[in-house]
């Protein structure tokens, strides 16, 4: 309702859905981008270990038919994962510069994030559990400092040991 | 010669043997006087391995100024004509020398140790012993499976088939040591920390002990990585510098590791905790340069490296094995002696930002071995191989290293204990500010200023992490200089001085803090530089004279080729004048080489360097179709920051290791609480 009400609000809708669109879209037709795109996707197969693009071998018995194919495939406009298909066909998976997301290759890119999700919360875990340990408990007489008293204590500290 | 350099080795093997078996029994019997004395004669002959290692690492060298092609090291490692600097580097350019320098290198560091015992005789009479240990394996290893002494059967050849050609670049004769001395070096905190786990170290100066010596490590990792870096970018003619390629990976896992001890470290010297935690660390950094080599020389894994590749794998594998189960086994024996009261008063706190810094270094290099290892698992279940290259790093990786990067900012800002919300948003305000502004102003700068002006992060994912590595870097350096800032100036209230003095003063008076800063001042000047990575461009092109290239606003106008022919080897080179805006600004000679004795090829780039971007320009060499000669130009931005933050780390560390100067003394007024003395400096 509000949003009929307002044109201003429904204009930067409209503005936000077409920036996004944009950002999507931006660059997916431009087949030199394109080129640039998947040619730095896949491996030269003449053993030197670089990617396509960047295999600097004049002689080179692969990399110059392989750029000509992948510039084939573009110019035809065959879409991104039809380019792969055929690469790993004609070259075998090796061509390809990353693991796939499919089947057991998934978990080259799963893995990093499940370690790494773990090791998050196993740290938050152990934070918390040190903060929520009971203190020691103080000789009888003194009394803890606490509240802003005690966070003053601690600038004066940290003041003095910045030194 | 070849019989005294073997004679040499195998003497050095015996002292090891003595060294691990007598300090051994030494330690078992430890009550026994005699046993004691023992003990000290292991120790002797340890040092004395030294210059057994010595011997026959300057046979090798003197054999091959000699071009004594009788060693078949020799023969398939140089030739007659190689430069002086390559022949003393043959002793570390093929797989059997590799193995003499790492004794080398081990045996200098173990000599140090040796030497230095009195600082406590009893902790590192059993770093000493494990030190021996680890030399027992090496020596071993070149006794055995990879003598560089063996002779060459068959008629004496009059010349070597020479060095690699990639290999013969000056760094060849700097980048291995550095290396080296950082692998070799992790050997040293590992024999202390484990030393300490098998005696049960009552206190915490073995960590204060290894501390520096994993810095010293660090350092030398650091320096050695970033060598290979500039030599892959420098020799290589691809363009770039990294390439993820698994012995780079090798290299950057104990470097990772280590990292993360420096600074878990401080936890357990300030409150004492993170004793378990610290101890795998420095086994971690250990055992991971030993599995770096395993990498490097097994074959086990493809790589570029293909040149130290053998068949002393099985060697490694079982040493790695051996040391993971010793290491266990004390470390399940005597686990709860490492046992510390861990009580944390906010979350909020410096200690919680180390232990997530810990964890984040620590899933990069998962991620690195993840990745490094993936190919071979994958054979393993699903029998075809894949390939893991740059994408999956740097879609995986860098996201991170980002977060890293948050931290480094955030690290500084947090105390000890507590931090109260107050305080981060007073200290955090303006370098969070400083980081929008610069994201503000990459975007609305125009795209023809070029490199990381005019930034559209909408358009590609790297632009995106261009945009926020920069304003992060930003936001670091903001932090770190009000560090230096808020210090300097509590000490120029103080003592009258001007702000530039006292914030040296504030340095000598804390150099490991202050040096840190400066090391993290270097990785945000490292950051900066591997950010512009994003907008390299680049373009090949047939060029014959006369012929021009454009690439960004550089014109290159072919003026002619030339050759000329040295011992070593022949040389062709393009010479290009370089225009910028219709003015001629500069002529650069890329260079192609065909090296005589192993009849190859190298490309030696033109690289005409600024802050603001690098030209570099390779001749690839002839079109075999037509013979036109081929070149090929990049534009990448930035690098040249890379190689700044490098001398800026190596400026920190070494400040960093630099003794604290005293605090001035001051009398206290009984009265006046607030004219008390300060505090001493804490980190």
């Amino acid at each position: 309702m509000r949003l009929k009400q307002n044109p201003t609000l429904r204009r930067a809708l409209h503005c936000s859905v077409l920036a996004a669109a944009v950002f999507a879209f931006s660059g997916a037709s431009d087949p030199s981008t394109r080129f640039n795109e998947l040619g730095h996707q896949l491996m030269c197969i003449c053993s030197c270990g670089q990617i396509l693009l960047e295999c600097n071998h004049v002689g080179c018995p692969d990399s110059d038919g392989m750029r000509n194919e992948l510039m084939a495939a573009v110019s035809r406009g065959d879409s991104d994962s039809l380019v792969q298909q055929a690469f790993v066909q004609k070259y075998g998976p090796t061509v390809l510069a990353a693991p796939t997301t499919t089947g057991f290759d998934r978990t080259a890119w799963i893995m990093p994030f499940v370690v790494l999700l773990a090791g998050i919360g196993f740290v938050v875990y152990i934070v918390r559990s040190w903060k929520n340990k009971p203190a020691p408990a103080l000789a009888d007489g003194l009394t803890p400092v606490r509240g802003a008293e005690l966070d003053e204590f601690r600038e004066q500290a940290r003041k003095e040991t910045d030194l | 010669m070849a019989q005294i350099g073997s004679f040499a080795l195998l003497l050095a093997l015996a002292l090891s043997v003595y060294s691990f078996g007598v300090g051994l029994l030494a330690l078992i019997f430890k009550d026994d006087p005699d046993w004691n004395r023992l003990g000290e004669t292991a120790r002797r002959a340890g040092v004395v391995v030294f210059p057994a290692v010595l011997l026959a690492a300057l046979v090798l060298v003197v054999s091959a100024f000699r071009n004594d092609f009788s060693i078949a090291y020799i023969y398939h490692h140089s030739n007659r004509d190689l430069d002086a600097k390559y022949k003393f580097a043959t002793l570390w350019s093929g797989q059997e020398g590799s193995l003499v320098f790492w004794s080398l290198l081990l045996s200098g560091y173990a000599f140090v140790l040796r030497l230095r015992y009195k600082t406590d005789p009893r902790l590192f009479a059993y770093a000493s012993v494990i030190l021996a240990g680890v030399q027992v394996f090496f020596f071993a290893l070149v006794n055995i499976a990879a003598n560089p002494f063996g002779l060459l059967e068959g008629p004496l050849r009059a010349d070597g088939t020479g060095l690699n050609p990639l290999l013969q670049y000056p760094e060849m004769v700097i980048h291995p040591p550095m290396l080296y001395l950082g692998y070799v070096g992790t050997t040293i905190p590992f024999a202390f920390a484990l030393g300490a786990l098998i005696m049960k170290y009552p206190g915490d100066k073995w960590i204060h002990i290894t501390r520096r010596w994993t810095m010293v490590t660090w350092g030398f990792l650091t320096i050695g990585i970033f060598l290979g870096a500039h030599w892959a970018y420098a020799v290589l003619g691809w363009g770039g510098y990294w390439g993820w390629d698994p012995v780079e990976n090798a290299s950057l896992m104990p470097w990772l590791v280590g990292t993360a001890f420096l600074h878990s470290v401080m936890m357990q010297e300030k409150r004492g905790m993170l004793k378990v935690w610290n101890m795998w660390l420095v086994f971690a950094s250990f055992w991971l340069a030993i599995l770096g080599t395993f990498l490097t020389r097994s074959g086990i894994i493809s790589s570029v490296h293909a040149f130290a590749q053998s068949s002393i794998g099985p060697w490694f594998g079982w040493f790695l094995a051996l040391t993971f189960a010793v290491f266990v086994f004390f470390f399940v024996q005597n686990h709860k002696h490492l046992r510390s009261e861990h009580k944390l008063e906010a979350v909020v706190s410096r200690e919680s930002s180390f232990m997530f810094n810990n964890l984040l270094f620590c899933a990069l290099c998962f991620t690195v071995l993840w990745g490094t290892w993936f190919p071979k698992i994958s054979e393993w279940v699903q029998g075809n191989k894949v390939t893991v290259s740059a994408p999956f790093y740097n879609r995986v990786a860098i996201p991170v290293a980002l977060l890293l990067v948050v931290l480094t900012a955030l690290g500084p800002l947090l105390a000890w204990g507590k931090t109260s919300f107050e305080s981060l948003k007073r200290n955090f305000m303006w370098p969070s500010v400083g980081a929008v502004i610069t994201a503000i102003f990459l975007m609305a700068t125009p795209p023809s200023w070029g490199g990381a002006f005019g930034l559209r992060p909408w358009q590609d994912v790297s632009y995106f992490y261009s945009l926020m590595a920069i304003s992060l870097a930003v936001m670091c350096t903001l932090t770190i200089a009000s560090e230096f800032y808020r210090g300097g100036r509590v000490i120029s209230e103080k003592t009258g001085q001007g702000m530039f003095a006292s914030m040296v003063q504030l340095t000598h008076r804390n150099t490991r803090r202050y040096g840190g800063y400066i090391v993290h001042f270097g990785v945000v000047v490292v950051i900066i530089g591997v950010a512009g990575g994003a907008f390299n461009i680049d373009k090949e092109q047939e060029m014959a004279y006369g012929d021009k290239m454009s690439l960004g606003p550089y014109t290159l106008l072919c003026r002619s080729y030339t050759d000329e022919e040295f011992p070593n080897y022949d040389a062709q080179w393009a010479v290009l004048d370089v225009f910028k805006d219709g003015r001629q600004i500069d002529t650069l000679t890329p260079e192609r080489r065909f090296y005589k004795a192993s009849q190859q090829t190298s490309t030696m780039p033109f690289i005409r360097s600024s802050l603001k971007e690098d030209l570099y320009v390779v001749y690839e060499g002839l079109n075999q179709d037509n013979g036109h000669p081929i070149l090929k130009a990049h534009l990448n931005p930035l690098v040249m920051w890379i190689w700044l933050g490098v001398w800026i780390i190596i400026g920190g560390t070494v400040l960093a290791l630099v003794p604290n100067a005293p605090a001035p003394v001051r009398v206290a007024v009984p009265r006046t609480l607030e004219h008390a003395a300060p505090v001493p400096a804490g980190d």
